[in-house]
């Protein structure tokens, strides 16, 4: 009754082990050190995006903002490469009151003076700004929304599957979170709301496949009288490796799609979940898996309870 | 029998189906750049209308569909440069009190609109606009407040003739009243406690004095937060009318901050001047009859002339409270407080003046774009500052007024009209802008599109890979993702009132790509049935039934995600997340429910030997080892 496939994963669990806890070590070390480029919602201040009418030469336009004073101008390409976006942060002389109306006047400002000194055709697509006190806030709400998300989803597991388990599918949330984290911080990708909520999207994702597979283990452990627990962790996830497979295919589909077409506005969050939906492909398949073998899962512990009068280990 | 749905399933299908086709319709229909002409106190008329009309053709921008809607005119254009360009003209033809919108109007068919379909919301970021987040100062609100309550306590203890060796505002929230002893402390409190009922009095000694503590209690403080949030939204609300702009938001956002969005807005800064403009009431005496004409204007209130004498007998800051009611024979009328101060000086004037009319004028800052030439020969934009006198009130003084004083002989409109007026001529309490965002036009165009683009093709993407991979079912479960697709827009666009933004429509292509993910269970857990020498029916039966329990575990747990994110997100997380719900419900019943109709449609109680399920051929027994 088995298919036919037959890949021994768990026999290279340690080898698996071994990378998963190489990156996360990375990841963690990079974040303490370059820790993350937070985006304006999260920096306060104020973003510029203008558009040429021929390619933009990023070094000239940095040179032509030094030398008017903006000295803490951070200048980046959007999109094509004739868009750029001006970051500027806040301007601590400014009273309060009156920092967005000067956002406004910056973006024209500088619109202006980049025209003047380019000579070039330039559009004002947009401006933004983000006061510090707002800034501030959707920090703290993003952290601690990605706290209660965790809490609710540790809740939720422990209760529809057994403890081992909800150990083995945070363990798995866990790892695809930091390592996602840990390249963002490597390669400085911009870290603002979208990432955020997209972390939290391959929270759910990641989960998907991790009770799927949960799943199938589950059943098996009830359903097949011999062999070990390890033989049973790797029947199952040979089974549900197709659906794995193919369900991270779609879905990446759809999300390289979006990072091709979807233009730069979306550019963070497509690529947040992309690496998420990869990593958490591979946690699903070695990292819960290992858990819940490291943590000595029996037949016992799934069975579901005898009525009463049965004392012994409940075997049906 | 397997396989085979209850005619009530197939019909319910068919409905939600037929539905979602109807409703999502109306989101083919694009809008048409339009003109939406209003006036400041009057309806428009078609004597309006022909001005418009006549000022397009002079201006030889083609225009149709103009018409008369409710009080306002409605005029179509070709293109959003058309649009631009014939707002100038219809600007320049008309007078200042009209105002000139740029509008989108609708396009669907009227079949349509009587069932209730519409088009979908566009947020911000796929039409272009301005976002503004405003923080009122609350802590100005309760100080005003309390300031208030003191000069009003010191009148009371003057009047009493208690003394008392100080009073002071020592925080917002406490006034601290000192007397030289308990007695007349115990008299103190006698004559306020009832006058004050939002205070919490306390009495405390310290160096020898008999302090009175009063305090606002937690209640009042926030009902005057309440309170102040919703009279600012709905002074911004005003003006934001007065912008012109065709659905504007004004929404609060949390207990002290207001959201404005403004779609299609060109010029952000004009429109935060007008919403933080400065307006102003001025209490005036009409100027006696004979007076020199240096020192009265003139005012047309109502068809009359009426001479308002120069002298400001009170400034409209005084003004802690007004409010539209019913007087005791049931007659329309507008209560209006005064602070303290200025009942004392209301009262001094007219206690001197019983007889003659009192007039309310609204002095407003206001700004006009005029286009001048320039140094250099150019025509340009220039925006010039005035200020709008109107004369919103012309009442005769009957006694001496104090504090709290009406004005009656108003009809109930004129009394709304009156008392809003006069609320909109000043904030309830300072506000900042403490979020915004400018998203230009083609920013706006460049973002829908590209959104679309994705759909299209992620969509395009899974429908021939599902054919491929699963060939007959998988054709089923690409019609399901079809109408799947349709539910989530026929939804959005006449169920839930929510916005789409680009967010918004990445979740879309997201759910697309996850919505396949419970067929991929179905129909591999089919496979597995049929490789196990299961008979094609009881494989069909067998894979949707085992599957249903996995599918609903993942998607519950993708659901949970998306309501976090919709509790902590503002703006476009929220709106990713509203779709993403949406998503996660109706994939769950295209693709099971739906497929499954399909299914039993085309296999259902027929004898097969086979499925169109692609996979492995099922051999009969492979080695089975039970292991």
């Amino acid at each position: 009754m088995l298919i036919d496939r037959k890949i021994d994963f768990m026999g290279k669990r340690k080898a698996a082990a071994i990378i998963s806890v190489a990156l996360i070590l990375v990841s963690l070390v990079s974040l303490l050190i370059n820790s993350l480029q937070f985006g304006l919602d999260f920096t306060s201040g104020t973003s510029v995006r203008l558009e040429f009418a021929d390619s933009v030469n990023i070094n000239e336009v940095n040179g032509i903002l030094q030398d008017n004073g903006y000295d803490d101008a951070v200048v980046v390409t959007f999109g094509s490469d004739r868009e750029i976006r001006i970051v500027l942060s806040v301007d601590e002389e400014v009273a309060e009151a009156e920092q967005s109306a000067q956002a406004l006047q910056t973006g024209e400002q500088l619109a202006e003076l980049l025209r003047q000194a380019t000579g070039a055709e330039i559009v004002l697509l947009g401006s933004d700004y983000v006061s510090a006190k707002v800034g501030e806030e959707l920090a703290e709400q993003g952290g601690l929304g990605m706290l209660v998300a965790l809490g609710i989803i540790m809740i939720y597991i422990a209760v529809r599957f057994q403890f081992k388990f909800s150990v083995g599918a945070v363990a798995a949330l866990a790892h695809d979170v930091i390592i996602v984290l840990g390249i963002f911080s490597v390669f400085h990708l911009e870290f603002d709301l979208t990432v955020l909520a997209a972390l939290l999207a391959v929270v759910g994702y990641s989960l998907n496949d991790t009770i799927v597979v949960s799943d199938r283990i589950r059943e098996n452990f009830r359903r097949l009288r011999k062999g070990s627990p390890l033989d049973i962790v790797n029947i199952s996830l040979n089974q549900t490796l197709s659906r794995t497979l193919i369900t991270s295919f779609t879905t990446l589909l759809v999300l390289i799609t979006m990072l091709i077409v979807g233009g730069e506005s979306i550019r963070g969050f497509a690529m947040a979940l992309t690496i998420g939906v990869v990593v958490g492909t591979y946690s699903s398949i070695y990292v819960s898996s290992t858990t819940i073998l490291y943590m000595n899962v029996t037949r016992e512990d799934l069975m579901v309870p005898v009525k009463e009068g049965a004392e012994t280990d409940g075997l049906p | 029998m397997l396989n085979k749905y209850p005619a009530w399933k197939n019909l319910l299908i068919l409905v939600v189906v037929v539905l979602g086709f109807v409703y999502s319709v109306p989101n083919l229909y694009p809008d048409d750049p339009a003109l939406q002409v209003s006036h400041e106190s009057e309806p428009v008329t078609d004597v309006d209308l022909a001005v418009i009309t006549t000022a397009l053709d002079a201006a030889q921008v083609d225009y149709f569909g103009e018409q008369l809607i409710d009080e306002s005119a409605l005029v179509r254009l070709n293109s959003l440069e058309d649009q631009l360009r014939a707002k100038t003209v219809v600007e320049d033809a008309l007078t200042e009190q009209h105002i000139v919108a740029l509008n989108l109007a609708p396009t669907t068919p009227e079949l349509l609109r009587r069932i209730g379909a519409g088009k979908m919301n566009l947020g911000l970021d796929l039409q272009g606009g301005v976002h503004f987040l405003m923080e009122v100062d609350m802590e100005a609100a309760i100080e005003r407040r309390m300031e208030d309550n003191l000069s009003n306590i010191r009148n009371v203890l003057r009047s009493a003739r208690i003394r008392s060796n100080g009073l002071s505002l020592v925080s917002n929230t406490h006034i601290e009243l000192r007397f030289a002893d308990g007695d007349i402390r115990s008299q103190a409190r006698g004559e306020l406690r009832d006058l004050f009922p939002e205070l919490l009095f306390q009495n405390r000694e310290e160096r020898g004095e008999s302090i009175l503590d009063l305090r606002l209690t937690e209640e009042t403080i926030l009902q005057v937060q309440t309170d102040t949030l919703q009279a600012n939204r709905i002074t911004l609300l005003n003006r934001v009318d007065a912008l012109g702009v065709a659905e504007p938001t004004v929404q609060q956002q949390g207990s002290n901050r207001i959201v404005v969005e403004l779609p299609g807005v060109q010029d952000p800064a004009q429109a935060i001047r007008i919403l933080q403009r400065i307006a102003t009431l001025q209490f005036h005496l009409e100027a006696a009859p004979g007076a020199s004409p240096l020192n009265y204007e003139s005012y047309d209130y109502q068809g009359i002339l009426v001479n308002v004498d120069n002298d400001v007998i009170l400034q409209g800051d005084r003004v802690s409270n007004v409010r539209a009611a019913l007087d005791e024979n049931g007659l329309p009328q507008v209560s209006i407080n005064l602070d303290a101060q200025g009942g004392q000086q209301i009262n001094r004037v007219t206690r001197d003046n019983v007889g003659r009319n009192m007039d309310i004028l609204l002095v407003e800052t206001k700004s006009r774009t005029n286009t001048v030439r320039n140094d250099a020969g150019e025509m340009e934009d220039e925006i010039e500052f005035y200020e709008d006198r109107t004369l919103i009130s012309h009442a005769t003084i009957q006694t001496a007024l104090g504090r709290q004083f009406r004005i009656t002989g108003l009809s109930q409109r004129e009394a709304n009209d009156l008392s809003l007026l006069i609320r909109s001529g000043s904030l309830a309490a300072p506000m900042t802008i403490v979020e915004q965002s400018v998203i230009g036009p083609t920013m706006g165009r460049e973002n829908l599109v590209q959104g679309i683009n994705a759909v299209q093709i992620a969509s395009v993407l899974i429908i021939i890979f599902m054919l491929a991979y699963y060939r007959l079912f998988g054709l089923t479960a690409n019609l399901a993702l079809i109408m799947n697709i349709l539910l989530i827009f026929a939804i959005m666009s006449s169920v839930i009132p929510a916005t789409l933004t680009l967010p918004g429509i990445f979740g879309i292509v997201l759910t697309v790509g996850m919505a396949v993910d419970a067929n991929v269970l179905i129909f591999t857990r089919i496979r597995e049935e049929l490789a196990n020498g299961i008979p094609p029916q009881q494989a069909i039966d067998a894979g949707y039934n085992r599957a249903f329990t996995t599918i609903l575990d993942a998607n519950l747990t993708t659901f949970l995600v998306a309501v976090v994110l919709f509790t902590i997100g503002t703006g476009p997380i929220k709106g990713f997340s509203v779709t993403l719900m949406i998503g996660i419900m109706t994939s769950m019943f295209t693709a099971i429910m739906g497929t499954r109709a399909l299914i039993n449609i085309i296999y259902g109680g027929k004898s097969v030997k086979t499925l169109s399920i692609g996979g492995p051929k099922a051999s009969g027994s492979t080695t089975a080892s039970d292991v």
